[in-house]
């Protein structure tokens, strides 16, 4: 699959701008922003039910900017599942089979093999009006990956699907989609989802791909301010500062941080500093180096307490061990690790570079 | 360890348990409405004529007798005259579906300069009174050569009934979610192929609802049918001249004959009405 470009104007303002993506053979990339930053265009424009103002999609070396939805050989999964009520699961599955005239053997052979897969065997007589939102959205699965597409589309294919259900079937989707080894786009505006399936993952936002990359650089070195609260639950905690003078340590509040190497340039500077609540230490007693701050909440969650604390006038989210004990109103320590620290342009939000 | 419960008040179960009755008896009473006329209409057409003079009225089939019923069917005209009808239903059914399914999905799907100003055109057809439609039609037809034929008369009946199909099977259209159809796309349909695979399919009840509205109007015009046509009558416009003069007894066996085939084709069309794949409305 090859590069593709694309405007799209929707109204007064672009719903995709100039995006510019390069999928390859094989691979898994999910498409994360959240609603109205373009995603969905963007797929729809790929699969062929939109049409793009300008710029190019390309599949395999064949240029299918403006080849009908029918030709393209690709396949889709819907969020609203979109399974032909008035055909039975067994022809739903058969569907785009016989669309391209397979034979009846091998039609047969390819849905028994994907009722299989999807568990959907005992289903196969019913219409679909008798099947659970999860078991529908299987028969919707099951219909995309029969086909042996060019690309298989999916847009938010787990998003109505309850929340245990999405978790599981998640993991199954995964295997399923690594077993096939096809080329996968994926839409959604789950996080987690984003970053558990994706080979790779670009972050949209405004009808731009912000950042591409896989999902541990995505999560760990987000791009700008909006990647590293838009990824990870708590989002980011980000943080006014002042890189001193030498650029060898950052002002935060009363204390400072040891910097490192790529401030030197910035010596003097406001900038933002980006943190990882799991990635901020936290001690009941005063430390080497540690940031004094105030405790407002804690929130235990099983395995973690999740703490929100002020450090002068800004509130930071912090996780510590599910053992981590203390009470609201207490002052703690928070010690900062400077591998772990992201830094941005306190007016852009860009992430600084070192060059 | 348990608190005394204070006494149950069966109040609320008792109003609960009267309005059900009264419901039903509602429920009964409107039934009642619907089907005595026809039971009484049915009950006089397969009576002999003196039973329909007695009085009392006999209100059980004491006197069946096919009698009343057989001649009026073999007086002149009445065979011919059901065939004429038949043929104008289901012509006019064909060309109001062939006409009006089309032009709903066009409604429902796409979005066009002169949407709003077109659905409200499509009922001014309705707002004429149908003399005021038939006599330049009569016109029309007189010079053209069409009149006195079904074909007069289905055209008038399409256009009568134009505007309820296209607007039920449209509002059906919108009821089709537009994933499916994009689903039907992506995996290999043409819009054409797309429309017949699925949307038709699904909106098959609405259709069905449009084609009982569609025939039975057109079964039950009479003024229309009159003005437009002198020999080739449909039925209720040969009932309506000839019969007009002629006994009660007729008459009865003329209603039912005027009912029966309507009803007929409704319980026939009933069935995708109701029936959709797997969860029946009930």
């Amino acid at each position: 699959m090859a590069g593709l470009v694309k405007t799209y104007p929707g109204g007064t303002e672009r719903a995709t701008d100039d995006v510019s993506l390069d999928v390859a053979n094989g691979e898994f990339v999910v498409l994360l922003g959240p609603s109205g930053c373009g995603k969905t265009t963007l797929l729809r424009m790929l699969a062929g039910l939109e049409v793009p103002d300008s710029g190019s999609v390309a599949i395999d070396g064949r240029d299918v900017t403006y080849l009908p939805v029918q030709q393209r050989n690709l396949s889709m999964v819907f969020q609203s599942y979109a399974v032909f009520p008035h055909r039975k699961v067994r022809q739903n599955i058969a569907f785009g089979l016989r669309m391209r005239g397979r034979s009846a053997e091998d039609v047969t052979s390819k849905v028994n093999w994907a009722a299989d897969l999807l568990q959907l065997t005992p289903y196969l007589d019913r219409y679909p009006a008798q099947l659970s939102g999860g078991q529908r959205q299987r028969v919707a699965v099951a219909r995309a990956i029969v086909m042996d597409a060019d690309v298989l589309l999916m847009d938010e294919p787990l998003s109505n699907l309850d929340a245990l259900l999405r978790l599981s079937f998640r993991a199954e989707l995964k295997k399923i989609v690594q077993d096939l080894g096809t080329t996968t786009v994926y839409v959604t505006h789950d996080q987690s989802e984003a970053l558990s399936l994706g080979d790779r993952v670009a972050v949209m936002r405004k009808g731009r791909i912000v950042q591409l990359g896989d999902p541990i650089e995505v999560y760990d070195h987000p791009a700008d301010r909006f990647v590293g609260s838009f990824l990870g639950s708590p989002a980011m905690n980000f943080l006014e500062a002042r890189v001193a003078e030498s650029g060898e340590s950052v002002h935060l509040a009363d204390g400072s941080v040891r910097a490192p190497a790529l401030l030197r340039r910035y010596g003097g500077r406001d900038v933002l500093l980006g943190v990882r609540a799991e990635n901020i230490g936290v001690d009941t007693k005063n430390v080497d180096g540690a940031i004094s701050a105030k405790l407002e909440v804690l929130e235990p969650t099983g395995s973690a307490v999740l703490l929100t604390a002020t450090v002068g006038d800004q509130q930071l989210k912090v996780q510590a061990p599910g053992t981590f004990r203390a009470r609201p109103g207490e002052t703690v320590w928070l010690t900062f690790a400077a591998e772990t620290l992201r830094f941005y342009d306190a007016e852009t939000h860009l992430a600084l570079d070192a060059a | 360890m348990t608190a005394t419960a204070p006494p149950v008040d069966r109040t609320p179960l008792r109003r609960y348990r009267r309005n059900r009755v009264l419901v039903q008896v509602g429920c009964i009473a409107i039934t009642a409405f619907m089907a005595v006329p026809l039971y009484l209409i049915t009950l006089a057409a397969f009576s002999s004529r003196q039973s329909l003079n007695e009085f009392p009225l006999p209100l059980l089939p004491t006197d069946v007798s096919a009698e009343t019923i057989g001649t009026f069917l073999r007086s002149t005209g009445i065979v011919a005259s059901l065939g004429n009808s038949l043929l104008a239903g289901a012509g006019t059914l064909l060309l109001s579906t062939a006409i009006g399914v089309p032009a709903a999905y066009a409604l429902a799907r796409f979005a066009f300069r002169g949407k709003d100003p077109y659905q409200l055109f499509l009922l001014f057809t309705r707002a004429l009174p149908i003399v005021v439609l038939s006599v330049p039609l009569a016109q029309l037809y007189l010079t053209t050569g069409l009149y006195d034929t079904t074909y007069a008369v289905i055209g008038l009946h399409t256009a009568l009934t134009l505007p309820t199909t296209i607007l039920i099977t449209a509002s059906v259209f919108l009821a089709v979610p537009v994933d499916v159809e994009e689903a039907a796309r992506v995996f290999g349909c043409t819009p054409l192929q797309a429309f017949r695979q699925v949307v038709a399919p699904m909106a098959l009840p609405g259709i069905a609802a449009a084609s009982i509205f569609t025939f039975v109007l057109s079964w039950n015009e009479v003024l229309g049918a009159s003005i437009l046509t002198l020999t080739r009558r449909t039925l209720p416009a040969q009932v309506l001249t000839s019969l007009a003069d002629s006994s009660l007894a007729y008459r009865f066996a003329g209603g039912f004959a005027l009912v029966i085939p309507a009803l007929l084709f409704i319980a026939v069309m009933r069935r995708y009405l109701t029936n959709m794949w797997g969860s029946t409305i009930r």
